[in-house]
């Protein structure tokens, strides 16, 4: 990774006119995404993230504003004379075509021979480990399958920019998992920034050098995963990543003595059926547990807080049973957090 | 994978079976007649059974002058009314297919119309409207009064087409460099193929029998089933008319059955992404 810019959005605005009126899809983002990165746009569906996409790969222009590809303005360029490529949502494989045809179609177009685009495409199969797979046709693979062809081939023309528009989406959660490992080592080796869509926080995180959080086609908060995590900007931000508690008003001074809403992570609060001491440098809240989830691994508690409000709880079953936790309904408990755990959020 | 419909194991009860053999007969003596009296020794009158089969009537039919006249017409019109259909109907499809744009209901829905409105309609409409602009009737007009209903068989097949098949797959194609010429001949043309070559044969067949829409339209010119109309009160040529209603429906129903088997083999074959 470099400090190179690869795509940057300049006050880009993306305005849909319809007769019920205007919707403002993408409303003023401006982001940098640098050379090589892993970056995710992460969102609710219709948070204008995929929108953002398409204006990169040029099936949607700005209504105003500025896209570059390595400082060249390419905002009003058509997809083809852009030097980024798609792997599409619902793959758009061409279903007359055999998987090595699908996969050369770019090189094709670019009047390659026939046998060195053929050789190109098996490399490209044996990098998304399909060796052997250029004579079937894409109605004879599985979902996974289609995934990876689509993948060789926007990687085929070896783009500047690889984007990805929620292309794990369809696949199930243990397929997904390995795609998302797959994906990071295919980024590593080909060394191409991947520009990748998601409303899955989880794949974010995980897969992301950074990622921006889009909520009502703006930009919240850029990050990497763990500043997102651990310092969300916003509510929205603290709320969409990961599950947050948000206390504020009144609840809030009684905590921290301030009014000021604050967001604190489940796990990070220390569940105690006794009164136990704790240090000056944590905050501490008595309430009710009012609901217990056990989960295997962890245990969910959701704890009504003495005088209003409540927040939710994860705790690890490092020493404790099922039978252990859910003795734990209707007691009370004092809850407490390391004051450097919680984050002001505004709002 | 796409998954195609089984039929069901189950064995069909005897009061289907008989349904069915009754509904089939109903629908086919007639035709089954006209077979049969093509070969038939008699002349003019239909007795049960024919008293002898002979071949005879089939060389006098295929020299008759006026029924090779008639027949060139028809091919000729069916020809120009279908290639216009196609030109038409996919520009039409594609337009309705990709494009959000005012009265956008009411353009589909009035394309539509010719196929179901009544022949008669359609024929007095176009005559009227071909008098006003003082066109002469002549082999055009014919050409343009079958072109309204056979641009609605074209259109409707390749906007199925259309929408079975994934949009992203064009902005796949531009997206790896193919301008919109190369998509058209790479990507559109092979996925819409096999609906455009349904769609002209079934508008080939539909032209080819028309009556109705063709006596408001035509000057003088007689096609193919103008002509065996024409004969049906010349009671001494009635197995040399058979014999070309054999012919008619042998060039109208096989294409038909072809196009069935084309669109039913590919229809899988769009189920690459979903």
């Amino acid at each position: 990774m470099s400090d190179k810019k690869a795509i940057e959005l300049i006050n880009v605005c993306r305005v849909f006119e319809s007769a019920s009126g205007n919707v403002n899809a993408v409303d003023n983002v401006s982001l940098e995404i640098r050379d090589g990165e892993f970056f995710s746009l992460l969102g609710p569906s219709g948070s204008g993230k995929t929108t953002s996409l398409r204006m990169v790969a040029g099936f949607d222009r700005p209504t105003s504003g500025q896209i570059l590809l390595y400082g060249k303005d390419v905002s009003n360029l058509p997809p083809y004379e852009r030097d980024v490529n798609t792997v599409f949502q619902d793959y758009a494989l061409f279903p007359h075509m055999t998987v090595g045809e699908n996969v050369a179609y770019g090189l094709m177009i670019k009047k390659i021979s026939k046998p060195d685009r053929e050789k190109s495409a098996e490399e490209m199969l044996d990098l998304v480990q399909l060796p052997g797979f250029s004579g079937r046709k894409p109605s004879q693979l599985s979902g996974g399958q289609r995934q990876r062809v689509a993948l060789a081939r926007a990687l085929i023309n070896h783009p500047k920019v690889l984007l990805l528009d929620e292309p794990l989406g369809a696949l199930d959660l243990k397929l997904r998992q390995q795609m998302q490992v797959e994906l990071k080592s295919i980024q590593k080796r080909v060394g191409i920034t991947f520009i990748f869509v998601t409303h899955d926080q989880e794949e974010a995180l995980t897969m992301s050098d950074r990622i921006a959080v889009f909520n009502q086609g703006r930009i919240e908060q850029v990050g990497t995963p763990a500043e997102i995590y651990e310092h969300p900007a916003t509510p929205f931000v603290a709320n969409f990543v990961g599950t947050s508690n948000l206390i504020s008003g009144e609840v809030a001074k009684r905590i921290t003595g301030s009014e000021a809403r604050f967001s604190v992570r489940p796990e990070k609060i220390h569940l105690s059926k006794t009164d136990e001491k704790f240090d000056a440098d944590m905050f501490s809240v008595g309430g009710k547990v009012r609901d217990v989830v056990y989960l295997g691994l962890y245990t969910r508690y959701l704890v009504e807080l003495d005088g209003g409000g409540d927040l939710v709880v994860v705790e690890q079953n490092l020493k404790t049973t099922s039978m252990d936790v859910m003795q734990a309904k209707d007691q009370k408990v004092s809850l407490f957090w390391k004051k450097e755990h919680i984050r002001y959020v505004g709002g | 994978m796409p998954s195609k419909p089984q039929p069901s194991e189950e064995r069909a009860s005897w009061f289907l079976k008989f349904g069915a053999l009754g509904a089939l007969l109903f629908l086919h003596i007639p035709l089954i007649l006209i077979f049969l009296y093509a070969f038939t020794t008699e002349e003019s009158a239909y007795t049960f059974p024919p008293p002898g089969l002979t071949l005879k009537w089939f060389p006098l039919a295929l020299s008759n002058p006026a029924m090779q006249d008639a027949l060139l017409l028809s091919i000729k019109v069916a020809s120009l009314a279908t290639f216009s259909a196609l030109i038409l109907g996919t520009l039409a499809a594609a337009a309705v297919y990709r494009f959000d744009f005012f009265g956008k209901d009411a353009v589909s829905f009035m394309l539509i119309l010719p196929l179901a409105l009544p022949g008669i309609v359609t024929g007095i409409a176009l005559r009227s409207a071909i008098s006003l602009m003082h066109i002469p009737f002549s082999f055009w007009t014919i050409v343009i009064g079958h072109a309204t209903f056979c641009v609605v068989v074209v259109y409707n097949n390749v906007l199925a087409r259309f929408r079975r098949s994934s949009n992203s797959m064009i902005e796949a194609s531009m997206d790896l460099g193919a301008n919109s010429f190369q998509t058209f001949w790479h990507i559109v043309l092979p996925n819409i193929g096999t609906a455009l070559l349904a769609g002209a044969i079934l508008a080939f067949s539909l032209s080819f029998d028309e009556v109705i829409v063709t006596t408001f339209t035509a000057g003088n010119q007689q096609t193919l089933p103008i002509w065996i109309f024409s004969q049906m009160l010349k009671p001494r040529n009635r197995p040399i008319t058979n014999v070309t209603a054999m012919l008619v429906v042998l060039i109208t129903a096989l294409p038909i059955l072809f196009a069935q088997r084309i669109t039913a083999g590919t229809s899988d074959s769009d189920g690459g992404s979903k």
